[in-house]
Formats: structure tokens, sequence, C-alpha cells
């Protein structure tokens, strides 16, 4: 068991649920939850792998699993912002819908067998920066840095720009943006999208670079789930999107390689003489997004931020409220 | 009042379509009539992705159809997967009434098979314990279970206001690994990844026991949980719709204002709701385990927790409609198991689930269609 490999390794699956919680805070900026991010990240991961497998090139693999994440987001769209149905239940029926079609598209996947993945690079300088290097910048997928590009990019998108400011006007008073000239129905189909896009690459990260293959429903393995929990740890910012993302990477390679060593801190790994105490070790990343959305609400409410105002309410217009 | 309009837009084409929102009641069968509709466009539209994917839809339908209905055999068959659904359905009944969106019926499921076996496997029970006591303590025991998985997101959403998709969908990835545990560790048998057989006596009874009584039943294996079932439909139609808590319930899922201003004690429903919830759940676990497969596995559900999502929203959200609608979906889940791609039936409920919350749209606002030459 090494602590950099552990690290490392977090940060490369990390990457999965930072794409992931990313779109997840678009989504919800503009007011919108959507709950098919586990679907969409299907989709894309089977679009990703199977146009890879069929065409040899990866690149066109992420275009194309990024965009069938954006088009099925616009069902939920079309549901939640046009006829104003539940955001709940519409988001479930995505994953439901996104999950059905990526098994049954995906069918005879599993076998294709080896195929050319996205780039793996070193940075010279970076990487020789004692532990630092090792762990952000040496030997990751190129995914893994757009990650880092991204964060930042996100921050600033959200914080700083005009069209920023009226994602969040829309999801925290849309009649009032909607008094602006803001079209809120259009920003929020908008968002929907860009989140769709954003769970569609969290997909192809995973079959392209992370984990690659097509292991039907067990590729995401949930990923998306815990994903949504991130969102609200993260308080709707990026940088703690990141944070977030990341120790959770971390915690499921340490899962794995706590059951390595005979000996642990000293005394007798239990998870070493019997391996079946794994199984509760499986349980943690999920119950840790349990504790994390525990943190994340109390958070929340000591400082009256956070949750956008009109998140999950549909607007209409010239009706009272939000 | 004037009606508002939610869309209007100019277009190339020479009509127009309004939504307008409508003022009065819609007629009382005007939703089941919606209702089918939506599940028929869904069936038209699991039959394109079904050509585009290569297959032939309509052998598929018909495929299932006749493997689901075509005869005494396979239609008790269908009532069997049905039996599960009807109790998971139930418990999201239950839960979307007061809308709380308990996801984690896949989970309660699980547990509530664990807490089954344990009677049987720790054991509590002596194995020679008469037929009706096992039955009665593994009822008992499996909708502790599921409850205790119900009450830990009840729980946190009442002191913590911890989102409770997120809570019970977490709570079942957790319930799966903890089965799996005891499968694997603790109640293997010679290494197997599954229990030793449970004696007949913890065994729900079937059809076929009376078979040598009424030679039409040998063979049959729908088993008693199917009337507990139904018992617990009736009982929850009642609650939900005669009795105060009931009325309290869905006054809160509708105007949570409105029933905090009524001095409704929220949090305590929230908490009630979960644990009556989780323990319906829990019930269909242990039918499933003690009326089906005999011995605790891991893999005792197609996805029961979540199919039930569904047939308590295509019901909506009644008791009694629950029933037929668990059949249907049973029929589908019994044939789906022999179709070719495997994510078939799950495709389809999918689609059945988006046009179904589609169509509801269509509850509310009147479709309207405007020459664009006319004047309003």
């Amino acid at each position: 068991m090494d602590i950099i490999i552990i690290l490392q390794a977090g940060v490369a699956s990390g990457t999965v649920l930072l794409f992931a919680t990313l779109g997840g805070i678009f989504n919800e900026r503009s007011g919108v939850m959507n709950l098919g991010l586990e679907g969409m990240m299907l989709i894309g991961a089977m679009t990703a792998f199977s146009t890879t497998v069929k065409t040899g090139n990866p690149w066109l693999g992420l275009i194309l699993a990024m965009i069938a994440g954006g088009l099925l987001s616009q069902i939920h769209a079309f549901i939640t912002i046009t006829l104003q149905a539940d955001q709940v239940v519409s988001g479930l029926a995505l994953t439901f819908l996104g999950t059905g079609i990526s098994l049954v598209l995906g069918e005879g996947l599993s076998k294709a067998g080896v195929i050319s993945l996205l780039p793996v690079i070193t940075i010279p300088l970076l990487s020789e920066i004692p532990f630092i290097g090792r762990i952000f910048f040496y030997n990751q997928s190129i995914l893994v840095f757009l990650g880092y590009a991204m964060v930042p990019l996100c921050w600033w998108f959200i914080n700083k720009t005009r069209p920023g400011l009226h994602l969040r006007a829309v999801g925290e008073y849309p009649a009032a943006a909607d008094a602006l000239g803001i079209n809120v129905y259009r920003v929020r189909y908008f968002y929907v999208f860009i989140g769709g896009l954003f769970a569609g690459l969290a997909g192809a990260t995973i079959s392209l670079a992370i984990s690659p293959g097509w292991f039907s429903e067990l590729t995401t393995a949930g990923q998306g789930w815990i994903a949504i929990g991130l969102v609200i740890f993260s308080q709707w910012d990026p940088f703690r999107a990141m944070f977030g993302s990341y120790v959770f990477g971390a915690l499921r390679r340490l899962i794995l390689d706590i059951q390595g060593p005979a000996i642990l801190f000293g005394m007798a790994n239990p998870f070493y003489y019997n391996p079946y105490y794994g199984f509760f070790l499986q349980m943690l990343p999920y119950a840790f997004t349990i504790i994390v959305l525990v943190i994340g609400s109390k958070e929340a409410v000591k400082k009256r931020l956070g949750t956008p105002a009109a998140l999950g309410i549909p607007y209409i217009r010239g009706q009272r409220g939000v | 009042m004037k009606s508002d309009t939610v869309v209007s837009r100019k277009s190339i084409f020479p009509f127009r379509v309004k939504f307008e929102q409508r003022i009065s009641d819609v007629p009382k069968w005007y939703p089941i009539a919606l209702s089918f509709a939506a599940v028929v466009v869904a069936l038209l539209i699991g039959a394109i992705v079904l050509a585009v994917g290569g297959g032939n839809p309509w052998a598929t339908y018909a495929h299932i159809a006749r493997a689901s209905f075509g005869s005494v055999g396979v239609f008790s068959d269908t009532l069997v997967k049905a039996t599960p659904l009807i109790l998971v359905g139930l418990a999201c009944t239950v839960a979307f009434r007061m809308k709380l969106w308990n996801i984690g019926a896949e989970g309660q499921f699980f547990v509530g098979a664990f807490g089954a076996s344990a009677v049987v496997l720790i054991p509590l029970l002596p194995e020679t314990a008469p037929n009706w006591l096992f039955i009665i303590a593994m009822m008992l025991a499996g909708m502790f279970c599921g409850a205790i998985f119900g009450l830990i997101p009840g729980l946190l959403k009442a002191i913590f206001n911890v989102n409770e998709v997120i809570s019970t969908l977490m709570l079942n990835y957790i319930a799966v690994a903890w089965n799996n545990f005891f499968i694997f560790a603790i109640w293997t048998e010679g290494g197997f990844q599954m229990s030793k057989v449970f004696p007949k006596n913890a065994w729900l009874p079937r059809l076929t026991d009376l078979g040598s009584e009424y030679p039409f039943f040998r063979g049959l294996t729908t088993h008693f949980g199917l009337i507990i079932a139904i018992i617990a439909a009736v009982i929850l139609w009642y609650i939900l719709n005669r009795s105060k808590w009931g009325y309290e319930i869905r006054l809160i899922g509708d105007n949570p204002k409105a029933a905090n201003y009524a001095g409704i004690p929220i949090k305590k429903h929230i908490v009630l709701v979960m644990v009556v919830s989780g323990a319906l759940a829990g019930l269909a676990g242990m039918s499933e385990i003690s009326g089906v497969v005999h011995r605790l596995q891991g893999a005792i559900s197609p996805g029961y927790g979540f199919t039930g999502i569904i047939v308590a929203w295509l019901a909506k959200l009644n008791p009694i409609a629950v029933i037929f609608v668990s059949i249907l979906f049973g029929a589908l889940i019994l044939a789906g198991r022999e179709i070719q791609p495997s994510g078939v039936p799950k495709m389809i409920q999918g689609v059945i689930l988006v046009c179904l919350i589609a169509s509801d749209f269509l509850i509310r606002y009147r479709v309207k269609i405007i020459r664009n030459s006319e004047e309003e």
C-alpha cells in the first residue's frame, strides 16, 4: 500500500466524479435538479466505447459521448421545464431510460476487447515536484488535466461573467430574471444541456481512460448518484467539488489496496486474513456519501447559503412565487 | 379567471399549438385513459428503439405476451413476479403520497430478505416450529429490518434535512454488500454463494401444495405472499383514503406550509412514513425469500425496488390499482428474462415512466390548435 499511488489513482478516478459533479452544479445553479446523471453517464460511457471500437478514434468517441449525454438531458429539460413535471421523478425516469438504452445498444460490447485509449501524459517539469508532482502530473490521462483546467474555468464563468450572473439569477429568483429580460426557459434548457455534456464526458472518462471497457451497469456502479451527493457537499462551488471528487476517488482506491498487506499499522490486517470483511469496505463510499450529505446540509443551514433558492421549482410565467 | 398561455411561439407551420391551464377538474376516466395512452405510446417508442438496435419489436412484444399470459402455468408465474412488486409498489405509494422520495425500496427489500432468513439461519426458531409460527416470525423480522433501513433516511431527513433520494439510494448499495457478507462468509453452504435451503415449514404455502386434493393446482407456484400483498393493499387503501393519518400525509405532500400551519407534526410524519414504507418493502423481501427462493442468495431481485417506483406512479398512487399494474409489470419481468438484449425490459420501463410523467401535463393543461390566420 503506497499513499502516493492511492492519491494518484484517486485523482484519476476522481476525475469521473468531478465532471459529473460540475455538470450537476450547472444544472442546479439554473434551478433544475437532474437526478438522471447516472443514466447520462452510462449513455456516455457506452457511446464513447462503441464509437471507439467501430472507428478506432477515441476523440470522436469522446465528442459523441458528450452529445449523447446532452441529447438525453433534453428529455429531462422538456419534461421539467416545458411540461413543469416533478424534477425528482423525471430525473429517476431519465436514469431508467439511460440505463435501459445503453444496455440495449451496448449489447455484446463487453467482448469488444482492446481499444485505443486517450493519451496518458507526464508534464516534464511539474512532475519533478516531490509528492505533488507524482500525484497530479505524472502518468495521468489527458482528461485528468482537462479536469484541472475545467474547475477554475467553471468557477470563473459562474461567478465572474455576465452569462454566469444570468445563470445564478435564474436559479435564485427566476421571476426577477424574467423581468430583466432573461429568457428563463431558454437559460434552463441550455444549462441542463451543459449538464448532459458533462455527464457524457464523465461517462467517456470511465470507458476511455480510467477503467476502459463496457461492463453494463457496473461501468458506473452508482457514481452518478455519488456525484449528486457531491453537488450538495460542494455547495455548488467547483473548487469544493474538485476536493470532494478526489477524496472519493482516493477512497475507492484505498478500499482495493487496504486488502493487500498482511500487516497494517503494525497490526494484523483483518481485511487480509478474512477477505469477506471487504464487503464492509465496499459500503464505505456509500456510507461516506451519506455522511458528506449530513455535513453539507448542516453547513448550508448554518451559513444560510448554498442551495439555489429556486431549485426544484418549475417556473411558470405570470404566477406568484419565486 | 383568464387562462395562462404557457407556450406560444411563432412558427413556420400554418397553425399554432397553445396550452391552456384547465380551470375545471377533468372527468374521472380521463387520467386512466391518459395513462393507458402513455403506455401505448411508450411501447411504440420502445419498438422504434428495438428496430434501430436491429431487433424485431413485434416478435419481442408477442413473445412477452405469450410467455406471461399464454397459459395457466405461466400466468401463475406472472403472479409470482407480481407479488413482490405489489408490496414494493405499496411501499413507494405511501412515501410518494407525501412527496417523500423513497428510492431505497430495493435495499429495504434485500434487508427484509436478510431478516426473514435470519429467523431460519441463526436460528431464532427451532427447525420443528410450526409453519404459521415461522411465517409470522419471518414476516416480523423482514418488516423490522426493512423498517430500520427506512428509519435511517427518515431520521436524517427529519433532523439534518438530508436529501432522502440520495440517502435511500446509497443504502441500496449498503444493503447488497451487507447481504453478500452473510451469504459469502457466514451462511455459505459448502463454499457456494448461497445459504442452505430452508426447511419446508419455513416456506409460504403454494398452490401446488394443494395439488394432491385439487389436481388443477399441480405445479402452480403462486404462493401465499400474493394474499398477504393484496391484504396489505386493502389496508393501505383504507389508511390512506379513510383515516386522519392518511389525510395528513397527503396534505403534507400537497402543501407542506398549510400542513405546518394546521399543526401537523411534519418531522414525525416523515420518520413514520419512511418506517412504514421500509417495512412494506422488507415484507416484499420476506415474501420472495419464503415463497420463491427458499434460501438466501445474492440474485433475489431483478430490480423490484426500482420497478416499484414505476408501478406506484402508473397506479397514480392508488393502492388498489397497484395490484393490477404489478401484474402487468410482473409479466414484463417474467418474459424479460428470455429476451435478448437483456436491457429491453429496463428500457421499456424507462420509456413508460417518461411518457407517464409527460402525460400528466395533459391533466393540468388543455391543448388547443389554432390557425395562424384566426384571431383569438
